[in-house]
């Protein structure tokens, strides 16, 4: 392969990935939605083509026609730059997510993910501690007292958890011996998911995965009836929209990094061994995937719908006395794994 | 030759990009009828009240110190967790002793009360009390 084909393979692969998730994005706000009227016996949005299935697209349409508000107190930079990292980091974290095995297609071997980076995880990582800017940058900047309170409690509660994520992680690194996403995906082969093997760090991840997304029951940030709209109260127009985005398209990462890390990535248990073709053994991998990521967004979303909100001393003594030292005990338990049955 | 960071840089190209040319459609095609009211800080309709940078508990800033200690032992800790299988015992002996120091930290911590989220105790105004010092004769029944 000569340099252009490598550039527009590459390409083709990044306009596939963003397609797949502002698609995915806007369908996963109108499944919320739907999702969310059903599990409280509503009708929800079913006006909008067939069953409401264009809502996504008015809603977008919607949001392009409304006016930009900055308000008088804000500082107008910053105000504006925070929207702009939110959604920045939210795109860039899905460069290193494997959505499946490597390929032929026209006789070309194409690995499923945009960039093979052998730190992947720690970029993932670091990308999401990124994304704590833009919430404060917006808190900070709007001039408003709601907003302030909402980007310190976010901030607060996002570090937080991001040491019991990083911990947990850890546990990961230790089977798998690699930061590469498609190593880690390849150390789980067959039954050995690392969900099953070390269920207190799956356990500890995912909660942690719900406080960085600002999910119920760790929506503090913007709790509505304390704070109105939190960090974006004073925004309005493709601003919010946004913050919208980047909050759903942060669901959708962690939900890919919980399926990556913990439950066997695109694997199908020992599918290799049912000798059917290569082109089938892949759609079938790249579809339990999506699979496994659909079930654990639904998860997302039965959650914010059945569980009422922490305070915040509760948000804060589960984040550091409860989820904290269970990562630690987990990475001994995995330690102490691999020692005894050497893995 | 492209290499995979290359490849991350293109993406991230692409995606700062995709969010330049949306907020610049939006500026072509949105309205802008801008009045003094619309630009008002939000407080639930009321004038905004002082300044809206307000002090927060320091609590907030115990936290973040917290977190710095904690993460940098992270970063410590994934050589580690990524070199553990070439070294066998020792290695488990290693990172055993490292959690150990990292556990002492974290007790000691919750020991000297730094991970407490101290509820404040608002002590709520005494109804009888305040009508007693304004001595105002208002025609209430006073609760008890």
């Amino acid at each position: 392969m000569n340099i252009w084909e490598i550039i527009i393979i590459t390409v083709i692969k990044i306009g596939a990935i963003l397609t797949i998730m502002l698609l995915t994005v806007s369908y996963l706000v109108y499944f919320e939605r739907r999702i969310s009227a059903w599990i409280q016996s509503r009708l929800g949005p079913n006006r909008v083509g067939w069953e409401g299935i264009l809502q996504p697209f008015a809603d977008v349409f919607k949001l392009l026609l409304k006016e930009d508000i900055s308000p008088v107190a804000a500082n107008k930079f910053i105000h504006g730059l925070a929207p702009f990292i939110a959604v920045f980091v939210a795109f860039s974290t899905y460069a290193v997510i494997p959505i499946g095995p490597d390929v032929t297609i026209f006789g070309y071997s194409i690995q499923l993910v945009v960039a093979d980076v052998n730190i992947g995880v720690l970029y993932v990582l670091a990308l999401t501690s990124l994304g704590v800017y833009g919430l404060t940058f917006a808190g900070w900047s709007s001039g408003s007292k709601y907003s302030l309170l909402g980007g310190i409690r976010s901030s607060a509660q996002m570090i937080s958890y991001e040491v019991s994520m990083g911990f947990s992680v850890g546990g990961v690194l230790l089977m798998a011996g690699s930061l590469s996403p498609i190593a880690i995906v390849e150390a789980q082969y067959g039954w050995m998911w690392n969900a099953i093997v070390q269920p207190i760090g799956f356990i500890t991840f995912t909660v942690a995965a719900f406080a960085e997304t600002n999910r119920l029951p760790f929506d503090l940030p913007e709790a509505e009836p304390e704070l109105v709209g939190g960090y974006h109260t004073e925004y309005s127009s493709m601003k919010f929209a946004g913050f919208f985005l980047a909050e759903y398209a942060n669901m959708i990462i962690a939900a890919g990094m919980i399926v990556t890390l913990y439950l066997g990535g695109w694997q199908v248990p020992y599918i290799d061994k049912l000798g059917l073709g290569e082109i089938v053994t892949a759609l079938m991998q790249v579809g339990s995937f999506f699979v496994k990521m659909g079930a654990i967004l639904f998860f997302f979303i039965w959650v914010r719908w059945s569980i009422p909100r922490f305070r915040y001393d509760q948000l804060m003594n589960l984040g550091w006395k409860v989820m904290f030292p269970l990562s630690l005990i987990n990475i001994v338990w995995v330690a102490a794994l691999i020692m005894i049955f050497n893995l | 030759m492209l290499t995979e960071f290359g490849k991350v840089l293109v993406f991230i190209i692409l995606a700062a990009a995709f969010v330049v040319i949306a907020l610049f459609v939006a500026r072509l095609i949105r309205p802008a009828r801008p009045t003094k009211e619309k630009f008002t800080i939000y407080e639930c309709g009321e004038n905004p009240e002082g300044t809206p940078w307000v002090k927060f508990n320091i609590r907030f800033y115990v936290v973040a110190l917290i977190f710095l200690i904690f993460d940098v032992e992270i970063v410590l800790l994934f050589p580690w967790a990524l070199t553990y299988q070439d070294y066998g015992i020792y290695g488990f002996l290693v990172g055993i002793i490292f959690l150990l120091i990292l556990g002492l930290g974290m007790a000691y911590e919750w020991r000297k009360g730094d991970l407490e989220w101290e509820k404040p105790s608002p002590k709520p105004p005494n109804l009888a009390k305040i009508l007693e010092k304004s001595k105002r004769n208002i025609p209430v029944e006073v609760p008890d």
